[in-house]
Parts: C-alpha cells; sequence; structure tokens
C-alpha cells in the first residue's frame, strides 16, 4: 500500500510537469490553432537560461527563476514573430513542420553552446523530504505539484475572467471576426506565446532538480507531454493537466508494477484506446461539422 | 509553349501527355542504367538510398499527400517490413517470397492503423501514428526472440534466383531502381483510377467526398494499406542495404525525416518524392564537403581580399572549429525546413513549376499564380 502511495505521489509528480508542458501546447492551441511541436524544446531552453543565470552568474533562485521567464517570454514572441506569423492561416501542416524544425534547431544550438552534459540547478527545494507517517514526500516533487497546481488556476482565471483571455478565445474561434471586432489579434498571438515560453520555462526550471537539463531533455518530455495534451482534449485548460497527470501515473505504475520495457509503452497504449473511444480526447469539446 | 488539345477521356489521363515527356524521361532512364559504370562507388551507395528514400516518399505521398491524412510513424513500417526481411531470412525463404510476405504483413497493419485513424483527423491522428511507432519500436526492442532485441540483426546476402546480390553490386542498384519504377508507375496508375480519385476527393473535402457517394472509411483503410505495403518493400530493401537492423534505426528521427522528403520535394506531385529524396540523402556528403573543404576556401577568400597569410590561417581555424561544433548538422536542418515551409511551401518541384512557367510565358509570368491561399476564418476545430 505504502508503495502504491508513493509511486503515486511521484507519477502525479511526474505527470505535472507534463502537464506543465502540456499546459504551453494548449495555450498556444487555444488561442491560435497552432500545434506547437518546440514546446518541449521551448521548455529545455529555459532550463539553460535558467541554468546560465542562476549556476553560471551566481544569482539569487528566485532572480534567476524570473529573470529566465522573462527572458524566455521575449524569445517567444521573437519565435512568434519569426517562425509562426507568416504562415499564420495556412494549413496546419505547414505550421507542424516549421515548428518541428524550430525544435531541432533550438536543440542543435543549445547544445553547441552549453555542451551536451547534463546540468544541473541548486534549488531550495533540491533537498529535504516531508514525512507523514512512513511516507517520505520530496520537495522538489512537492514544489512540482504546488506550481502546476497555482499555474493551472491562474492561466484558468486569466483565459476566463480577464478581457485578454476573452480576446485570445474569440480570436482562436474566429480570426477574422475577431480582427473586425476591434481585437488586434497579432499582438493577442505574440502575448500567447509569450506565455506558453513562459509557462514552458517554469516547467523547465521546476524540473532541472528532477531529470536534470539537458539540450535533448525538450523532446524526451515533450513526447510524453503531446500525449497528455491529446489525451485531455487539445485545448482544454484542466484536460491538459489532468491528461498529464495520467500519462504520468500510468508511466509510474507500469514502471513499477509490470515488466521492463512496459513504461515507455503504457502511455501510449492508453492514449491510443482513449482515442478510439473518444476521438476528441477526455475534456475535448464535440463539434459537428458544418458544410 | 505547347498547347495540348484534349478531344477524349484518355487523353486526359494519359501517363504522357506528349511525346517530349517519352523523350525526356526515356534519357533520365538512360542515364540511371548506365549510373554504376560511371559514377564512384559512394555515391552509387548514395544513390541506393535515394531510391529507397524516394519509394518510402512515394508512399507518404499517397497517405499524406493525396490522401491528407499526416502520419508520422512510417518509420514503424519501414522496420516491420524490414524484421519480417531478416526474419524469414533465418529459415532460408527465397527473396521474392519474403519480399511479397514483408508487403503483404506491413500491409495488414498498415489496415489495422487505418482502422482506428478513422475516426481522427489532424493533431490527433498525428499523435496517433507517433504512439503506434513508439509502441513498435518498444516491441522491436523487447521481443528477442524474433527480434534480438536491442543487439540487433544481421542480414545475410541477398540471393536472387540463386545468384548472390551483394548490396553494393550495380544489380542491387538495379532492383531498388525497379523497385522505384514499378512503384511510381503504379501508383500513378492508382491516382488516374476511381481510387485515386476517391483519395483526392477525401483530401479536399471528406464532407463532400461523403455525399459524392464515396465510402471514406474504405478508402482511408486502403489509403493506409497500400501505403504501408509500399513502405514494407522499402523496408526489405533498406535491411538489405544496411546489412544490420536494429531497434534505435526506426525512430521518431526518421519518421520525421520521411515527411521532410516529402515537404522539401512538394506534396502535391508524385515528382516531389523524388526530389526530396534526392535532396535528403545528398545533403550529407554535401554538408561533410563544406565541413572539409569550406574553412581553406574561406581562409583563401579572406587572403584574396588582402588579409595577411596569418590572419587568414587564424580564420581557417575558426572556421574549422566552428564546422566542426557538435551538432551544426540538426541546427541546418531545423533552418532548412523552416525555409522550405515559410518560403516555398510547394518544395522544389513547386520551385522547378514556377522557373518553367516563367519561360514559358516569359514577359507575363505573375507571381501571384502559386500564392496560396490564407485561411482566417474558420478554425480548423470546426471545418
Amino acid at each position: 500500500m505504502l508503495d502504491f502511495v508513493q509511486q503515486l505521489v511521484s507519477g502525479v509528480a511526474l505527470g505535472c510537469v507534463y502537464g506543465l508542458i502540456a499546459l504551453g501546447f494548449v495555450l498556444v492551441y487555444k488561442a491560435t490553432e497552432v500545434v506547437n511541436f518546440a514546446q518541449g524544446d521551448l521548455m529545455m531552453l529555459g532550463g539553460f537560461f535558467a541554468f546560465t543565470f542562476i549556476g553560471m552568474l551566481g544569482l539569487n533562485y528566485w532572480i534567476g527563476f524570473a529573470g529566465a521567464v522573462a527572458a524566455m517570454a521575449l524569445f517567444g514572441m521573437l519565435a512568434e514573430r519569426v517562425v509562426v506569423r507568416p504562415i499564420l492561416g495556412y494549413p496546419q501542416f505547414s505550421i507542424i513542420m516549421a515548428t518541428i524544425g524550430l525544435g531541432y534547431f533550438l536543440r542543435s544550438v543549445a547544445g553547441m553552446i552549453w555542451g551536451t552534459d547534463d546540468l544541473k540547478i541548486e534549488t531550495p527545494f533540491s533537498q529535504g523530504v516531508l514525512r507523514m507517517g512512513s511516507l517520505v514526500l520530496a520537495y522538489d516533487k512537492l514544489s512540482v505539484i504546488a506550481a502546476t497546481m497555482i499555474l493551472c488556476a491562474l492561466l484558468w482565471l486569466f483565459f476566463n475572467k480577464t478581457t485578454l483571455g476573452t480576446a485570445m478565445r474569440a480570436s482562436s474561434e474566429n480570426m477574422l471576426a475577431a480582427y473586425y471586432m476591434g481585437i488586434p489579434v497579432k499582438r493577442v498571438v505574440s502575448v500567447v506565446w509569450a506565455i506558453s515560453a513562459a509557462v514552458a520555462t517554469c516547467a523547465g526550471v521546476l524540473l532541472a532538480p528532477i531529470t536534470f537539463i539537458h539540450s535533448n531533455v525538450g523532446l524526451v518530455l515533450g513526447l510524453k507531454a503531446f500525449p497528455a495534451a491529446v489525451l485531455g482534449g487539445f485545448g482544454s485548460i484542466p484536460g491538459a493537466v489532468v491528461g498529464g497527470v495520467l500519462i504520468g501515473v500510468i508511466e509510474s505504475m507500469a514502471g513499477f508494477y509490470l515488466a521492463e520495457g512496459w513504461k515507455d509503452v503504457a502511455p501510449y497504449i492508453v492514449l491510443l484506446t482513449v482515442l478510439l473511444l473518444k476521438p476528441e480526447g477526455l475534456f475535448g469539446l464535440h463539434v459537428r461539422k458544418k458544410v | 509553349m505547347r498547347f495540348l488539345f484534349k478531344t477524349d477521356y484518355e487523353d486526359d489521363i494519359k501517363l504522357f501527355p506528349h511525346s517530349g515527356y517519352v523523350v525526356t524521361y526515356g534519357v533520365l532512364l538512360g542515364l540511371l542504367l548506365i549510373a554504376p559504370y560511371v559514377l564512384s562507388s559512394y555515391l552509387m551507395s548514395q544513390l541506393v538510398f535515394v531510391c529507397i528514400y524516394a519509394t518510402v516518399g512515394v508512399a507518404l505521398l499517397i497517405l499524406t499527400g493525396f490522401t491528407g491524412q499526416a502520419s508520422l510513424g512510417h518509420a514503424a513500417f519501414l522496420a516491420i517490413g524490414a524484421y519480417t526481411a531478416a526474419y524469414l531470412q533465418k529459415y532460408n525463404v527465397p527473396f521474392p517470397v519474403y519480399f511479397l510476405a514483408a508487403g503483404v504483413l506491413t500491409g495488414i497493419i498498415g489496415a489495422m492503423v487505418g482502422f482506428p485513424a478513422l475516426r481522427l483527423t489532424g493533431i490527433y491522428l498525428v499523435i496517433a501514428t507517433i504512439s503506434f511507432a513508439l509502441i513498435v519500436e518498444e516491441i522491436l526492442a523487447r521481443w528477442e526472440s524474433v527480434t534480438h532485441g536491442n543487439e540487433g540483426m544481421r542480414v545475410k546476402t541477398l540471393s536472387l534466383l540463386g545468384v548472390a546480390v551483394p548490396r553494393d553490386s550495380p544489380t542491387f542498384y538495379y532492383l531498388c531502381l525497379a523497385v522505384l519504377v514499378l512503384t511510381i508507375v503504379g501508383t500513378l496508375n492508382l491516382l488516374r483510377s476511381p481510387t485515386g480519385r476517391a483519395f483526392v476527393a477525401i483530401r479536399d473535402s471528406e464532407t463532400a467526398a461523403r455525399s459524392m457517394g464515396v465510402n471514406v472509411a474504405l478508402y482511408k483503410v486502403k489509403s493506409f494499406a497500400i501505403s504501408a505495403a509500399i513502405t514494407g518493400f522499402a523496408g526489405v530493401l533498406f535491411a538489405h542495404k544496411l546489412s544490420f537492423i536494429s531497434p534505435e534505426m526506426f525512430t521518431l528521427q526518421l519518421s520525421i525525416e520521411f515527411i521532410i522528403v516529402i515537404l522539401i520535394g512538394g506534396t502535391f506531385s508524385l515528382h516531389g518524392a523524388v526530389l526530396g529524396a534526392i535532396f535528403i540523402v545528398m545533403i550529407d556528403p554535401f554538408l561533410t564537403y563544406l565541413k572539409d573543404d569550406m574553412p581553406g576556401i574561406i581562409a583563401g577568400v579572406a587572403a584574396a581580399f588582402g588579409a595577411g597569410t596569418a590572419t587568414a590561417g587564424d580564420i581557417e581555424a575558426k572556421v574549422a572549429a566552428f564546422a566542426s561544433l557538435n551538432g551544426l548538422k540538426g541546427a541546418i536542418y531545423g533552418i532548412i525546413i523552416v525555409l522550405f515551409v515559410l518560403f516555398e511551401p510547394l518544395g522544389l518541384y513547386g520551385r522547378w513549376l514556377k522557373i518553367k512557367l516563367f519561360f514559358q510565358l516569359f514577359p507575363l509570368y505573375k507571381r501571384a499564380t502559386f500564392k496560396r491561399q490564407k485561411i482566417y476564418v474558420k478554425s480548423e476545430r470546426n471545418r
């Protein structure tokens, strides 16, 4: 039983990381219908930025964290301006390929700048555990869970309660109509990319004590975060986190109870099953096609 | 400029619309046939890879380009073909039999993937095919009694009707070329048949296709099966060419490479698969060449512009250091993909058509002819 709870908690923590990356996917998708395959790589880059500020320049953890988030928000806007804006309005396939290309580029450049070793950031949560009876919970994992909850709530409020959030939802439904209604669609899209890059950075920094940072971490985790976003139904913020947690729990349970090898495949098997039964994901909207 | 007057339906679906095509493709085929006696063995080996990649490219075009179903899982089909060949070969099954068996088996698995894919579109389909490919990769690594797991499998020399065909012999090249040409001709025939028309109809509008009486589910599964089967055939050749296969050769990276083949070549015509394959296979030796020779050339240019010998040497060393940076290839890859999506969405074949049209219409060419339509109105979800 204790093993089970332990696995559950570490699965949830891992899942929250997937959920955080998936949140980034969902944000961009929700506002622009663009599927950003480079999201994991934005996370990786955010981690490296934080490492530069904290590990190399020796800044305070929180200042470094904030600096990395700000820098990545700017970078997200830049990436949107250069790669995505020229092809907005074209079929999804082109945009997917463009972001795959961007991902390649970011991975290689990060490898060139920061090398290929695993890097580690010293965080206030790196050491120490919370003991509850015989249950041992590491702070770094708890911090991930807490941060995910907070970010998810903030983003949900932002999307549903603020004017800018409403503008984003409007431009996702119909860019042209939103433009006619006086919404500066281009600026909105740019802000969405900044937010999603910032969220990715949070994921990267929180992840640093658990999985370390290396130039391929984005690809590896991005591939897990994708099923998370799809499982929750692309375009749903709570769905992304629920999907992420599900994938994380399934992965850690499969790693613990099933034979070796299941750990890596189980999330995908579950995903395929869910897609078979409910093609629009768990929380996805079922929309009738208009002709 | 030549004007074709079509007076008959047969004129419309001719494989060679006019005699010019026969001459051009005849000359091309002749050049390809004498290639083994002209080119170096290294280039021949690359040419074999071009044939294999182009075959997969054609397969992917049937599915993605003409039926509109994106797939990022074709490396898995290639792997299934390759492993079937390697496994059957252990039991001394003759080449023609296991070649066909690989195609049939991959086709069946492709159809099985096609069924769940029926209800999925867009991004969901991409993720489903990625998941499928990752599961296949894991099975290949774990099912050790058949696949030898991560140790990989050695593939024996191909033997065709009792004659050994080593992987670097001209005969092997001819075999790959024959498979490619047959695939292309077969696909062209498929695309001008009712099945091909149905594929294109599904790509352009599923709802419209359905209301015209096209059985969408049936044709989607057919498209998956045909595409997978062709990839399976290519997999057999791939296994023989590499003579050793292991699960880590068939990763997502390879699937992305296949997508890049058709993206760079152009997704609207079979020419694209071949041009894209040439580009993808030749970019490696080209980058190696640049890496080796570029520092010297740049230093030479610098010296010509009046830099001293010491400075030129310094520049050479710096450029060499930059060129041998780890991962530069990945960065160049990424830039190429992005640039193609942004500036050449119709691919290399699209560029060729533009150049051709420019000269045909000489003073009257308009850039807007090839402009893509932007759609801001409808969201993909409601489409």
